[in-house]
């Protein structure tokens, strides 16, 4: 088991509470998952500049100078922001490559946990309330934003392990479900170049997405192709700089629920999670199609697009 | 009348109050309010008692049902009258996974679209969609009858015993050893039943009917020891 939500707001003077909506539907899915959390929100963007959010086991020591020594290296501005274990480092975007490298070389022990301009990931072990709680989710706004609550099946408990994954530039995905073929598929991934960190099934979900998009595919054609290539059980939600998507595997027995408004469109495991949203009452609710591919953007119209059995 | 606030009692005092009700009780009629997706909603109830729940329902409403009325208004979660034995279950708006799987009896209507796997397993239970239903609905279905107003989706009736099962629209899919038969005035008669049963605006003479092709595993003679 485990639990997703997910909130796209279409009424921006909702934007300031996407953090305390987020929470309170994180927690009721507590039951779903209460091993680990983690929340990815989509906030303000700032002209040319790029966002990693980083974590360390010992954010005190990681963590310290780590501003000036990056700044030093990279020679340019770069700008820090503490929140626990988790850190948001700003720099200019396109010196975001290499201090990546020269992170991984002066603090060796800080993983990266997202890439993008407005996309930041925190994610933790522990009961939801308390990640949320540590990283002050309740306070955050944005126009969109995913959660996860864990109950681990195929791998570990840990920081690693939680979900949501950054499976590119502001893109971040997390699943319900076990993936079946993701150590052949990890195998081949390796073989091809891609980074993958853990034994976790839904990482290699996640770098299977990076790998077909850093291959010519996009999102909606990489979520497609998903249905061919993953074995298993999955509900995938992935959230992008403008929007999020929703894909359920063929058997489709993990559970969703989504609901719409005129002022947002909002995704739970149950619809448990949905009850205290505004106007839930009127909502359009409904249960998303088996190997069905959704997609909501602020940029676009809404589609829905049925792979071909 | 009695009225329950699940939000505000719980719901171990609501299903053990609706269990206290013996056959000859006088608080025959309950309202739920507040159920905001709550789990396992008036499970296990038996006594001729009639519950109405003001709004939407997570997993397992309703399930174990004997004897007892239970009206959703909203829609339900995973597995509402799963395992029924008797009695009847209305739901007035759309119902997720295998909804009225296992049903030994009594009736399920579901005025809106049931999903994947509804009836389930079915062992006599009848139940009776407006809308459509999702795929691997009446896999293994044994016994009673499936209506289904408008659509059905992939591998309707896979490996199905002795189940009945009418659909007015399209069927995306019959699953392994499930064939379309004819129908006989003996079936139209049941299905005019069920339909008003289920208070469906549909004419009988508009559904086909589905059923076993009888040729998997159990029912060849050959096969037997």
């Amino acid at each position: 088991m485990c639990g997703i939500v997910g909130l796209f707001l279409k009424d921006a003077t909702l934007e300031p509470q996407l953090g305390d909506m987020l929470t309170d539907m994180l927690i009721t899915m507590t039951d779903r998952g209460p091993d680990s959390a983690g929340i990815a929100i989509y906030g303000d963007e700032s002209k040319g500049n790029a966002r990693l959010t980083v974590q360390s086991n010992t954010p005190n020591v990681d963590f310290a100078k780590l501003d000036s020594d990056l700044s030093e290296r990279v020679q340019g501005k770069v700008s820090i922001t503490l929140k626990d274990t988790h850190a948001v480092i700003t720099l200019q975007a396109d010196q975001v490559a290499s201090a990546r490298e020269i992170l991984s070389e002066i603090r060796p022990d800080v993983r990266v946990m997202s890439h993008g301009s407005t996309l930041e990931i925190y994610k933790e072990v522990g009961l939801p309330k308390n990640v949320a709680d540590r990283f002050d989710v309740r306070k955050m706004s944005g126009t969109h934003g995913i959660g996860h609550t864990r109950m681990a099946t195929e791998s570990a408990v840990t920081t690693m392990g939680a979900h949501p994954f950054n499976t590119g530039i502001d893109q971040c995905l997390v699943h319900n479900g076990s993936l079946s073929n993701h150590n052949s598929l990890r195998r081949k991934l390796r073989r091809l170049g891609v980074h993958i960190e853990t034994e976790n099934d839904t990482e290699v979900g996640a770098a299977y997405l990076t790998w077909k998009m850093q291959t010519g595919s996009t999102l909606g054609e990489a979520l497609t192709s998903s249905l061919d290539d993953l074995d298993g059980f999955f509900t995938f939600v992935v959230g992008t700089k403008d929007g999020f998507g929703v894909v359920r595997d063929p058997i489709a027995c993990k559970p969703a629920v989504m609901a719409e408004t005129d002022q947002y469109v909002a995704f739970g495991s149950e619809y448990r999670a949905l009850v205290n949203l505004p106007g839930i009452e009127d909502a359009k609710v409904w249960e998303p199609e088996p190997a069905t591919v959704y997609f909501w953007s602020h940029n676009a119209a809404p589609t829905a697009q049925e792979k071909a059995a | 009348m009695q009225t329950f606030d699940l939000e505000a009692q719980g719901l171990r005092a609501l299903n053990s109050t609706l269990h206290a009700q013996a056959a000859n009780t006088n608080q025959t009629h309950w309202e739920i309010v507040n159920p905001k997706g709550s789990h396992a909603i008036a499970v296990g109830l038996d006594a001729p008692i009639e519950i109405n729940i003001k709004g939407s329902t997570g997993y397992y409403c309703a399930g174990m049902n004997k004897q007892a009325t239970v009206n959703v208004h909203g829609s339900v979660g995973p597995g509402t009258a799963e395992n029924m034995m008797s009695g009847m279950v209305v739901v007035e708006g759309d119902a997720s996974q295998y909804a009225g799987a296992t049903g030994h009896g009594g009736t399920l209507v579901i005025k809106g679209n049931a999903s994947s796997r509804c009836g389930i397993s079915m062992k006599g239970i009848d139940i009776i969609v407006h809308g459509n239903i999702g795929h691997m609905s009446a896999f293994m279905a044994q016994s009673g009858n499936l209506v289904v107003c408008g659509d059905a989706g992939e591998a309707l009736g896979d490996s199905l015993y002795e189940a009945r099962i009418f659909v007015r629209g399209s069927v995306k899919s019959l699953g392994a050893d499930c064939i379309e038969k004819e129908m006989r005035p003996e079936h139209i008669a049941i299905l005019e039943e069920l339909l008003e049963r289920g208070g469906c605006d549909a004419k009988a003479s508009e559904f086909k009917r589905y059923g076993s092709a009888r040729q998997l595993y159990n029912f060849n003679i050959d096969n037997a020891y």
